[in-house]
C-alpha cells in the first residue's frame, strides 16, 4: 500500500486511484523534463563572459507543433477518463440502500430505511452498496471519506446524493469538507463498516454495535460519557477547559448556578442537564444563541446519564 | 542600438518634487504605481502576518493558538480576502502596469491621466471601508458563500462592500490600459513589436473591464439579502444558495488570470534581457495570453463539481478546464526554449524568473488533477487545492512581482540594491515556499480539509514542516524587503541607465526617468527582444 494516498476501502477508489496515478506519471514526467531541461541550459548557456555570443532564434514550428499536440492529446486523455469514473461515482446502482443524511451545525444524522437513527456514527453493511440522500438544515457542507474516494456538497432546500460500496471492515473517518462555521473543523464524525453478522445484529437493535458491547461491560458511565462527549458532537461547541465557545463549557457546569434569558436562575443539577439535551431552548442560559438541536430520539436516556455523569467529574 | 533614444541633456527625475501633496495629487503614472506598490505591499505584509499565524496555530492538532476557532476563521478570512482583492488583483498590474505602460510604448503617460489618479482614490476608499471592517472582521472565508455568509453574526457587509468599491479602481484601471496601449503607442511601436509584457497588460485590461462588474453585482446582491432581507440565495427565502457560487465563480475564475497574466508578460520581459536572447515564440505568447483570458470564462464551473451540479455540466467544464492548460503549457516551453544558446546571467530578477518557471509548472500540472472529474472528487476542499493555488500565486504572481520588484528597482527608484543579499533572500524565499506548501500536496491526497482550526492528530507531521517552511519564508520576504528599502535613504545612484542591456525603451531613459519620460517621443524601427547575433 503506498503511503500517498489513503487506504482504498470502497468500490469506486480504484478506478479514482488509476486515474491518478495516471495523471502523477504525467505530471512528474513533464516536471522532470522541464527543470532538467531548465537547469541544463543554465549550466551550459551560463555567461562566461560579456561578450559572448548568442543565436538569433525566435521560433520553431516544428517544435512548436510538437509541443502543442503532445499535452492536448494527453489533456484529453485525462478529462476522458475522469469523466468516464466520475459518471460511475455519480450513478448509484438500483439496489443500493437508502439512507438519509442531515448534516447541520455541526452534527451528523443518519436515519435508515427501517426508522432507525444515529448520530455521528453512520452504519452501513460490508459490500452492500449504500446511497445516501443528504440535506442540510442551515448551510452548506460535505460529505468527505478520504478512504472511500467520495465527496459531495450538502445543501439546504435541495436533495444532493452520493454512493458507495464499502470494501472493508472497520471504522473510517467522516469529514465535513464545506466550511460551515465555527464548529466546521469538529464536524467529524465515523463510518462503521459491519459485517454482514454485525449488520444484521444493529439493525435489530443493538444500537452500539458489535465492537461497542465490550465497552459497556467494562467502563463506567463517566467514561461512556467521555467517549460520547466527542462521539456525538457535544465537543464542537463545549469546552471541557472552562473556555466558552458556542455554548457553555462543561467545565464546573455541574452544581453551578446559571442565570437565564428571562433573568431568572437556575442551579445545574440532573434534571436541568436532561432538559438542555432534550430541549435546548428551554432554559436558554444568558449570553448564548439558540443554536443547540434537540437530542431527542438520538441519545438515549441511558447514554444522557453517562454524559451528565461525565459532566460531573469536570471539576 | 534600435531603439537608443538617451536622453542627453540633464532632466529632472519625476521622485525630485517632495511633499504629501505633490504625491496624493499626482497624475504621474511613475508616481501612481508607487502610490500602488506601497498599499499592496502593505496589505501583502498584513495578510502575510495573518498567514504565520495560522501556520503557527496549526503546528498542533489542538487550539493553542488562537483563542477560539472562530478567531482561527477570522484569520483565513482575513489572510484569503486581503490577499486576493487588496494585494493580488490590483498587484502587478496596478503597480508595474502603471509604471511600466507608458514607458514601454513610448508614451509620456496613460491616456486619462486623472481618471488614474481617481482609481487610485477608489482603492485607498475601499482600503479605508476594509480598514474599519477589521474592527468587527467578517469570519465567512474569502469566497463568502452563501448561506453562511447571511446566517452568520458577524459583519459582511462591510468588507464586501469594501470589496464593491475596489472593483471599480479595477475597471477604470483596466479601461485606461486598454485605451493607452491602442492610443499612444510610439511611432513605430506596431503591434507585432510590442513587448510581452503589453500584451498580457491588455489582456489583464480586458478581463478586469469585463469580469470585475459581475463579482460587483454579486456582492450587492449579498449585501441587499443581508441588509433588506431579499431572498436571492438563502433557500429558506426561496433563493438558490448555489447561484451565488456561480455568480462568484464567473468573476473570480477569470480573476485568478487578472492575477497570474501580468506576471507571465514580467517573466516574458526579463528571461530575454539575462539570457541575451529574443522570446522564443513571440506570437504563441502573446496570443496565449488572449486564447487563456478568453476560456478563462467559461471553466467557472470546475470550482464546483461537487457543489451540486449536473453531470453534463461538470464534464463540459472539465472539458474546457483541460483546454486551458494548452495555451499555459505553451508559455512554460518557450520561457524554457528562449535560454536555448543563451548567455545566462543568474541576476536576483533572473533567479526569480526561473523559480517562477519551476514553480509555475508545478502549480499548472497540479491543475490538472483538479480538472479530472473523479479525482477533483477526492481533492476538492482539501489542503491539495491549498498548496495548487499557492503554487500558482506565490510560486506564480508573486516570484514575478519579486522579479519585476528586482528588475526595474533601479530604473524605477535611481538607487541600486545588495546582489549579494538578494541572492541569499532569493534562496530563502524559494525553499522556504516548497517545505510551507508541497507538503501540502501530501496531505491533501491523505484526506486533510481545508479551513480547519483543528485537525485530526494523523495530519500532524506534515502540518508541523509547512509551519517551519512558513518561518524561512518570512525570514526571506523581511531580509528582501529590508535589502529593497535602505538603497532608499542613500544617496548613490546606478551608474548606467540600462546596466542589463535590454532593448526595451524603458532602459533607455535615464533612471529614475523624467517625469515627462522621454524628452523627444521615440521612432521605434525594430522589435524589442532583438538580441543575439542574426
Amino acid at each position: 500500500m503506498s503511503t500517498w494516498i489513503p487506504e482504498s476501502a470502497s468500490n469506486l477508489a480504484a478506478s479514482v486511484d488509476n486515474i491518478t496515478l495516471f495523471v502523477t506519471i504525467v505530471s512528474v514526467f513533464f516536471f522532470v523534463l522541464i527543470s532538467a531541461v531548465l537547469v541544463a541550459f543554465a549550466i551550459k548557456y551560463r555567461r562566461r563572459s560579456e561578450d559572448q555570443e548568442t543565436a538569433y532564434i525566435t521560433s520553431n514550428e516544428l517544435v512548436e507543433i510538437i509541443w502543442t499536440v503532445i499535452p492536448s492529446v494527453l489533456l484529453m486523455v485525462i478529462f476522458a477518463w475522469g469523466w468516464i469514473a466520475f459518471k460511475e461515482l455519480r450513478n448509484p446502482p438500483p439496489e443500493a440502500v437508502e439512507v438519509n443524511v442531515v448534516a447541520k451545525q455541526w452534527i451528523w444524522q443518519f436515519e435508515y430505511f427501517n426508522g432507525k437513527k444515529s448520530l455521528n456514527e453512520l452504519y452501513v453493511q460490508h459490500n452492500k452498496p449504500v446511497r445516501l440522500i443528504m440535506r442540510s438544515e442551515d448551510v452548506l457542507h460535505s460529505f468527505f471519506v478520504p478512504q472511500f474516494r467520495v465527496k459531495q456538497d450538502i445543501l439546504p432546500g435541495i436533495y444532493t446524493q452520493l454512493w458507495f460500496t464499502p470494501t472493508k471492515v472497520g471504522t473510517f473517518d467522516l469529514l465535513c469538507a464545506e466550511y460551515c462555521g465555527a464548529g466546521h473543523s469538529q464536524m467529524l464524525a465515523s463510518v462503521k463498516v459491519l459485517s454482514p453478522e454485525a449488520f444484521t445484529r444493529w439493525e435489530k437493535g443493538d444500537e452500539l454495535g458489535e465492537d461497542s458491547v465490550a465497552v459497556v461491560s467494562t467502563a463506567s458511565p463517566a467514561e461512556r460519557g467521555k467517549d460520547l462527549y466527542s462521539q456525538r458532537g457535544c465537543l464542537a461547541c463545549h469546552s471541557v477547559d472552562g473556555k466558552k465557545m458556542i455554548g457553555p463549557s462543561f467545565k464546573n457546569l455541574y452544581g453551578a448556578t446559571e442565570t437565564l434569558e428571562d433573568g431568572s436562575s437556575v442551579e445545574v443539577d440532573e434534571n436541568y442537564l436532561r432538559e438542555s439535551i432534550y430541549e435546548p431552548q428551554a432554559k436558554m442560559v444568558k449570553g448564548y444563541a439558540p443554536s443547540m438541536p434537540s437530542f431527542k430520539g438520538i441519545l438515549s436516556e441511558d447514554e444522557v446519564t453517562a454524559l451528565i455523569e461525565y459532566i460531573k467529574t469536570l471539576k | 542600438m534600435a531603439n537608443g533614444v538617451m536622453t542627453q541633456t540633464p532632466h529632472v527625475s519625476f521622485l525630485a518634487q517632495k511633499g504629501f501633496k505633490s504625491w496624493i495629487l499626482s497624475t504621474d503614472h511613475k508616481r501612481i504605481g508607487i502610490l500602488y506598490l506601497l498599499a499592496i505591499s502593505f496589505f501583502f505584509a498584513i495578510a502575510g502576518i495573518t498567514a504565520l499565524g495560522m501556520r503557527y496555530e496549526l503546528m498542533t492538532p489542538e487550539l493553542d493558538f488562537f483563542r477560539s476557532t472562530t478567531e482561527y476563521n477570522v484569520a483565513f478570512t482575513l489572510h484569503g480576502s486581503l490577499m486576493v482583492f487588496f494585494f493580488i488583483v490590483p498587484g502587478i498590474a496596478a503597480s508595474f502596469g502603471n509604471f511600466l505602460i507608458p514607458l514601454m510604448i513610448g508614451a509620456r503617460d496613460v491616456a486619462f491621466p486623472r481618471i488614474n489618479l481617481i482609481s487610485f482614490w477608489i482603492y485607498l476608499v475601499g482600503t479605508a471601508i476594509l480598514l474599519f471592517a477589521l474592527l468587527q472582521p467578517a469570519d465567512t472565508g474569502w469566497t463568502f458563500y452563501t448561506p453562511y455568509s447571511i446566517q452568520t453574526g458577524a459583519k459582511v457587509i462591510l468588507i464586501t462592500l469594501g470589496v464593491f468599491v475596489l472593483g471599480f479602481s479595477s475597471i477604470l484601471t483596466g479601461m485606461n490600459f486598454i485605451v493607452t496601449i491602442h492610443k499612444l503607442r510610439a511611432p513605430g511601436m506596431t503591434w507585432g513589436r510590442l513587448p510581452l509584457f503589453i500584451w498580457a497588460s491588455y489582456a489583464t485590461a480586458i478581463l478586469q473591464l469585463l469580469a470585475t462588474p459581475v463579482v460587483g453585482i454579486t456582492l450587492l446582491l449579498l449585501i441587499a439579502e443581508r441588509a433588506l432581507d431579499i431572498g436571492f440565495f438563502d433557500p429558506a427565502k426561496g433563493g438558490d444558495p448555489i447561484l451565488f457560487q456561480n455568480f462568484f465563480w464567473f468573476y473570480s475564475h477569470p480573476a485568478v488570470y487578472i492575477m497570474v497574466i501580468p506576471a507571465f508578460g514580467i517573466i516574458s520581459e526579463i528571461i530575454p534581457v539575462f539570457a541575451r536572447k529574443p522570446i522564443f515564440g513571440y506570437r504563441a505568447i502573446a496570443y496565449s495570453s488572449f486564447a487563456i483570458a478568453i476560456i478563462s470564462f467559461f471553466v467557472w464551473l470546475h470550482h464546483m463539481f461537487v457543489s451540486g451540479i449536473s453531470e453534463t455540466a461538470a464534464a463540459i467544464f472539465s472539458f474546457l478546464t483541460m483546454l486551458v492548460a494548452i495555451p499555459t503549457a505553451i508559455k512554460v516551453f518557450n520561457w524554457v526554449a528562449t535560454l536555448y544558446k543563451g548567455s545566462i546571467q543568474f541576476h536576483s530578477a533572473m533567479l526569480y524568473s526561473l523559480s517562477f518557471i519551476i514553480l509555475f509548472t508545478v502549480g499548472g500540472l497540479t491543475g490538472v488533477y483538479l480538472g479530472a472529474l473523479a479525482v477533483d472528487v477526492h481533492l476538492h476542499d482539501t489542503y491539495f487545492i491549498v498548496a495548487h493555488m499557492h503554487y500558482v500565486m506565490i510560486g506564480g504572481t508573486v516570484m514575478g512581482f519579486f522579479g519585476a520588484l528586482h528588475f526595474w528597482y533601479q530604473k524605477w527608484f535611481g538607487k541600486v540594491f545588495d546582489e549579494v543579499v538578494a541572492k541569499v533572500a532569493w534562496f530563502l524565499v524559494f525553499v522556504g515556499f516548497n517545505v510551507t506548501f508541497f507538503p501540502q500536496f501530501f496531505m491533501g491526497f491523505q484526506g486533510m480539509p481545508r479551513r480547519y482550526a483543528t485537525y485530526p492528530a494523523e495530519y500532524v507531521s506534515y502540518h508541523a514542516l509547512s509551519t517551519y517552511g512558513s518561518w524561512i519564508l518570512g525570514v526571506g520576504i523581511i531580509l528582501m524587503t529590508v535589502n529593497l528599502l535602505v538603497p532608499l535613504w542613500r544617496k548613490e545612484g546606478p551608474e548606467s541607465p540600462n546596466p542589463y542591456g535590454s532593448l526595451s525603451l524603458e532602459w533607455q531613459v535615464p533612471s529614475p526617468p523624467p517625469h515627462e519620460n522621454f524628452e523627444e517621443i521615440p521612432t521605434v524601427t525594430d522589435w524589442t527582444y532583438s538580441y543575439g547575433k542574426k
